[in-house]
This record gives structure tokens, sequence and C-alpha cells, in this order.
């Protein structure tokens, strides 16, 4: 458990259809959190008549752009905030039709929580089979199970426990459930707002916690591992034209730290070079700092003059991992060009771009029923396991140990366009 | 050991992040300086992603030719103080050229700094220009990259945009096409005024609440000055206000306010139950989808 008010960031995503009630759940959380203030209240309530309601209908709330207003459904994830005072909270609004597989990875690439919504009415669907495989594909190490329209089951208890259950199950079947994840259920009436932010009475057989109190809980710290240091130098500062003298031969290196500590006087090297150095400073901004932690920009100053640009990490010293120029990974292909084996692409990871070959699609996910199968071509919203063959050796672990340097992008050489997303397995 | 950031740090350490590969891939960006708050933190936060360096980076300022003297100066204070270089690009430049026309004298020039703006990016060749829009703004922004791509024309695709995964981010363009780069997308008013407060940032007096003439317009309160005049049968009131954005005087309207200090703001935007822009700006209230037609356009 965390203490009590801990000043931090939550991001989490929420998974569901229309029919779900998902945009009635986030309207919910925002609308009892006080987020949502008269003037855009008031513009829901002018639509909400437009459209007929005698109710406002608080999943207006997330709508965003004119076509999906026009065609009444979710295009694009869409970013919320709110606040409890003391947590900070982003929501990734995923859009749950079936031809948006990549929206939902794109909004599970930075959550650490996935709410799943199931129609208590309806139990597992396909949609949350594959909502719960996506969410684990991404490595989400949290999931919580959102069970909706308990009011339009009598508010049952037993019926909530068969949903359970068989999730449970589900989630076994396919390894979802593992000693890393933690699987959390609620009963939740996100229609009248049982269980989101107020108790509510009719679920009092229920002992748990509300939502807002899961979330408000919610312990998202990871045991940081010291000796995993990985900084991707993003920029070098090299502030030589400046009219101060002191500074003519001042070299900093730039960067956040995506895993272990860094600090000063630490032995480290440089890869892919294998350079060694060891830290002097560590500064953000004006302020000189002992130690950085994990998603900490932070500016860093070496003992030696020795070549760094941007696109090098710093590991420890001690450090055995090396550039690699091939692995595999599993691949959302996003673009409506199909994956071309024959073409060059570009492939970003960390700070580095390198050209790109793909030389094999393994298997590919069939995403109705989450089994293998063979595949020739990669189309947009498939999910498939590919080797990768590099121009330019990058430094990498395996995603399920690092989401930062297991994780790129490939981007189209000729549009640019970002076309697939990747995570690192093995490596070759 | 466990060990998390707090949210400001947390948020501050995102937009240096981004920024920083704004830097690192795009070889001729811009960062887009109104001297309201929001590009104040902007100009923090780059201090602390590039000292003790020069900004890789100048400022620019899409000048309506409208705007308060208090922010105007405060502007060029702030400039020299930081030691940048800072463009100005004025719309009224683009009036005289031809490039911007209005319907009447009296239309709202905010809109044409589309225009200014992609005059500018061609005449200087930016390939990037970094801003301080905020996704909790407005719904059409909620839905925007953190790295938004723009083509030719400077039109955002809102059907068509790059996914942007994990941070990993795409700023490859081709010549003539333009990324537009917002580092504080995930930061909300409140986060905005914590931060002005922790960093001690010098904020233009208008966002303080000082005594100032106005009328009462439909629900709107409205400076009085040269460029908005009374109307007839209008009445003058000297009241105490503040202005919770700043842009050009014709659209952007103050509130009511005591909140003389940033303590008051926070205490204040803590209760407020009006949004930022639904309070004080008159160009979003045109129509649903006002912003989002303005984004297509090439506006930021």
């Amino acid at each position: 458990m965390i203490e009590q008010n801990n000043d931090n960031v939550l991001r989490f995503m929420t998974c569901g259809s229309v029919d779900d009630g998902k945009s009635t759940l986030i309207g919910r959380l925002l609308f009892d959190s006080k987020t949502i203030l008269t003037d855009t209240l008031r513009q829901i309530e002018k639509t909400s008549k437009k459209r007929g309601m005698t109710a406002i209908d608080l999943s207006l709330i997330t709508d965003g752009l004119q076509a999906e207003r026009e065609q009444g459904i979710t295009i694009d994830v869409a970013y919320r905030y709110f606040t409890t005072g003391t947590r900070k909270y982003i929501i990734a609004d995923a859009p749950g039709h079936e031809q948006y597989t990549r929206n939902m990875v794109t909004a599970a690439s930075t959550a650490q929580l996935a709410i799943i919504l199931v129609d208590a009415r309806k139990g597992l669907l396909t949609q949350t089979r594959r909502h719960s495989y996506l969410s684990k594909l991404v490595g989400i190490k949290h999931i919580l199970v959102a069970i909706n329209k308990m009011d339009l089951i009598s508010y049952d208890e037993s019926s909530y426990h068969q949903i359970c259950e068989d999730y449970l199950k589900f989630a076994n079947d396919i390894r979802l459930a593992s000693p890393g994840v933690n699987i959390e259920f609620i009963p939740i009436s996100a229609l009248n707002g049982d269980m989101i932010v107020d108790r509510g009475n009719s679920l009092k057989w229920f002992k748990g916690p509300t939502l807002l109190e899961f979330l408000e809980n919610l312990d998202t710290s990871e045991d940081i591992k010291e000796s995993t240091l990985r900084f991707p130098v993003q920029y070098v500062c090299r502030p030589h034209a400046s009219d101060n003298k002191e500074l003519h031969d001042f070299r900093a290196f730039m960067g956040r730290i995506e895993s272990g500590l860094l600090k000063v006087n630490d032995k480290i090297k440089v890869l892919p070079s294998g350079h060694k150095s060891k830290v002097v400073e560590i500064r953000v901004g004006d302020e000189l700092i002992n130690e950085a932690i994990p998603e900490q920009s932070v500016t860093v100053s070496l003992s030696d003059e020795i070549d760094i640009s941007r696109g090098d990490m710093l590991v420890h010293e001690n450090d055995s991992i090396n550039a690699v120029k091939g692995f595999s990974a599993m691949v959302c292909w996003l673009a409506e060009v199909p994956l071309s084996l024959s073409r060059t692409y570009l492939i970003m990871h960390t700070t580095r771009v390198s050209k790109v070959k793909i030389t094999q699609i393994h298997h590919k996910v069939n995403i109705q029923n989450l089994e293998m199968e063979n595949a020739e071509i990669l189309k947009t919203n498939d999910i498939a396991q590919l080797s990768f063959k590099l121009a330019q050796p990058l430094i990498v672990d395996s995603y399920d140990e690092n989401r930062s340097t297991g994780s790129f992008i490939i981007i189209d050489e000729s549009t640019y366009h970002t076309v697939g997303a990747g995570m690192i397995q093995t490596i070759a | 050991m466990k060990k998390l950031l707090t949210h400001l740090d947390w948020l501050e350490s995102e937009a240096i992040h981004i920024m920083r590969e704004v830097a690192g891939q795009c070889s001729n960006p811009v960062l887009l300086f109104s001297g309201g708050k929001d590009s104040l933190c902007l100009t923090r936060i780059a201090e602390k992603a590039f000292r003790p360096g020069r900004f890789p980076f100048p400022l620019m300022h899409i000048d309506t030719g409208h705007n308060y003297s208090e922010v105007i100066n405060f502007r060029d204070k702030k400039t020299s103080e930081l030691g940048e270089r800072l463009i100005v690009a004025s719309v009224e430049e683009s009036m005289k050229k031809g490039t911007v026309v209005l319907k009447s004298d009296d239309e709202p020039r905010n809109k044409y700094q589309s225009i200014t703006l992609l005059e500018a990016i061609e005449e200087h060749g930016f390939d990037c220009c970094i801003g301080g829009a905020r996704r909790d703004e407005e719904k059409a922004r909620a839905k925007e990259r953190i790295m938004s791509f723009r083509d030719e024309f400077g039109q955002w695709d809102p059907k068509n945009q790059r996914p942007e995964l994990w941070d990993l981010y795409n700023a490859k363009v081709h010549k003539g096409e333009n990324i537009r780069a917002f580092p504080i997308s995930n930061w909300t008013e409140m986060d905005v005024w914590q931060y002005i407060e922790r960093e001690n940032l010098e904020l233009p007096s208008i966002y303080f609440a000082h005594k100032r003439d106005i009328v009462r317009r439909n629900e709107a309160i409205v400076p009085v000055t040269e460029v908005t005049p009374v109307k007839l049968g209008e009445k003058i009131e000297n009241i105490m206000v503040r202005f919770r954005t700043v842009g050009d005087i014709t659209c952007t309207a103050p509130v009511e306010s005591y909140a003389d200090d940033v303590k008051k703001i926070i205490l204040e935007t803590a209760s407020t139950t009006i949004t930022e822009r639904g309070a004080t700006r008159l160009d979003d209230q045109m129509s649903d989808a006002a912003m989002e037609e303005r984004k297509k356009e090439g506006y930021f």
C-alpha cells in the first residue's frame, strides 16, 4: 500500500465498447470527482436534450472529434485528467471497436493499469478476452475487471462471483494470471454511480474498495534494481560558443534514466563503444543531486573526455549487456499498407534509429480465438512474431524485463509514418 | 528500493524529455513564446533541459498587434533575461502583404495567427514548433499527439495521426512538413499554477487581480480597450478581475477575482466551476468544434 498523501501519477486505460458503459464510467469518475465544470456540463445537457434524452448522458463527456460526435463512436485515443488532491490521474480512453486494435495497443503502451469493463448481463465476451490479451501483451501489471451494469441484474452477488471465476479461469488459460500481475474485481453501476466514487446502497454485500479507493491505493512502484542502469543519451551539451569562459570545456550528457539508479562516482561504460568513465556530477537544472531514479531527466558529467553522442547508452561498468544486430519481437502492425518483407524500414529504439529488415514472419495471433497461426502477410491491426536484422547495433533488453529498452517503433522510410510497434522477445 | 517522482517532478521530467527529443531529432525547431503562463513554463523547462548551454532554438511570438502592453513588455524582458533570440512574426505584416484579409476591421485576429505562423515557418524553414498547448484545454486537443504531424499546408488531420507509443516520438518530416511538439500536453491548469508556484516563476501582472474597466456582454466580461470599445447602451464598471488565459485582446476575457498572488489563484483554480477556455476564450464559444476547425487550418 502507498502512504496517504502520496503525490504521484497513475496512468490507466479503460477498455470496453460504448455498450459496456466505458464512456459512462469515465464520465462518472470525472463528474463525481468534480472535474467536470459547469460550462462543460451545460453543453452536455444541451446535447443530451438534442438527442432526446431525459437525463444527462455522462458518456458525452468523452466525446471528442466532430466525426466521432456524428457517428457516436470513439475513433482515437483521448487523454483525460483528474486529480483527487493527492494523486494525479491520466486516463487513456481507447476505443473498443475491433478495427481499432492499434489504438488499444497505443493506449496500453503508457498505462500502468487497465480497467477492463464487463457487462454483467453478458459476462465474458470475445472482446473482453481480446482486451485482456492485449493488456498482457503490452505488459500491464495491474488489471481491474469492473463488472458493470450490476443494476440491470438486480445487483446479484452470485452472478458477479460467476463472472469473476470465469475471468480467472480465462486469465490462467492465457497466462495473464502470473506472480507479476495483479488482478482485481469490482462490481459497479456506472449509470447509477454505485461503487465508483460513492459506495451507493445497492451493493452492500461487496466488502472491497470502491473504484476510486482502489485507484487511490494502488501501489505501482517497483523495486528499483540498482544494477540495471539504462541511460540513453538524448543530447550532448557543449556550450563552448558561450561567452562564459568557464564553460569552454564543459561537456555533459542529457537524457532520462530508463531503469536502475545513477549515482555520483558510479563507474559506467558507454555502449556500443565500450569506453569507461566515472560520474562526476548529476544535475536537474541548476540543482546538483547525488542520485537519479527512473523516469528522471538529468544532465550527467563524466570524468573522462570520451566520444559520446545521441543514441549511445550509459550502463554500469560491470553490466554484461551488449549491442545486438538482430532479435525477434511481437509486433502490432499499425499502417494501412501491409508489411513488405522486401522493403527496408527504420526502427526507432530509445534514442537510436537504425535501418532494419524483417527477415521472417513466424506466426500471427488470431485475435478472435487468441491462437497462433501461420501468416504470409501482415496487415493493419495484426499482431505477429517477427525476426529483425539491424543495420546499426542496438542496446536492447527483452520487453518483459524492461519496457523502455524492450520497445521500439517501425517507421516507413519513404512516408515517415509510424507503421509498427514492437516488443522484443529474444535476442539473436 | 522503491521510489516514485512526485507528480510535478514527473510532469517536468516528461516535458524535458520531449524538448530534448525535439532538439535531438529536428534540425531547425522554434519555441512559440507569447509571454503567457504556459509558454513561461516552457521556457523554464527549456532552461532545465539545456542549461548551461544555449537553447537549441529561438523563441517566436505570433503577434496579432492586439496584445496587452503588460504582456508584450514582459515578453521582451523575459527574452533578454534568458539571453535567447526572439522572432516576432506579426499578423499586421501579413495584413499589409495581403495574405491576411479581415472580413471587417473589428474581426478578431486570433484565427489569422495560423496564416502568419505558416508564413514564418516557411520563411525560416522551421521543421518543428514547440508549443504550450495542453490536452485538458479543449476536447479536440485531448486527442492530439505530443508530437503532432502537420502537412505542407500546416493542416492537422485528426483521423490520420501517427500512432504514438511509449515515449518514442517520431518527429521525422519531409521538407515543408512540420511537427508541432507539445511538452506540457499532460498538464492541467492546476499543474501549471502549482509549477509556477514551485519554480517561483514571474508572470505578467494581468494574471493577478487588478481593477479594470469592463462591460458585461452576453455572459462574458469584456475589458474596455481601444480595440474593444463600449457599445451603445452598455455600462462601464470598474471591478477586480484577473486573466486566466492571455491572448489577443479581442478574444480573451478576464474573470472576476480577488486572487492577487499565486497561492490565492491555486485556491481559486481548485474551486472554480467554469473551465479555463469556457470562461475566457470568446473564440472557442463560436461552435462545438471551433478549436478542431482552427487546428485543421494550421492553428497551434
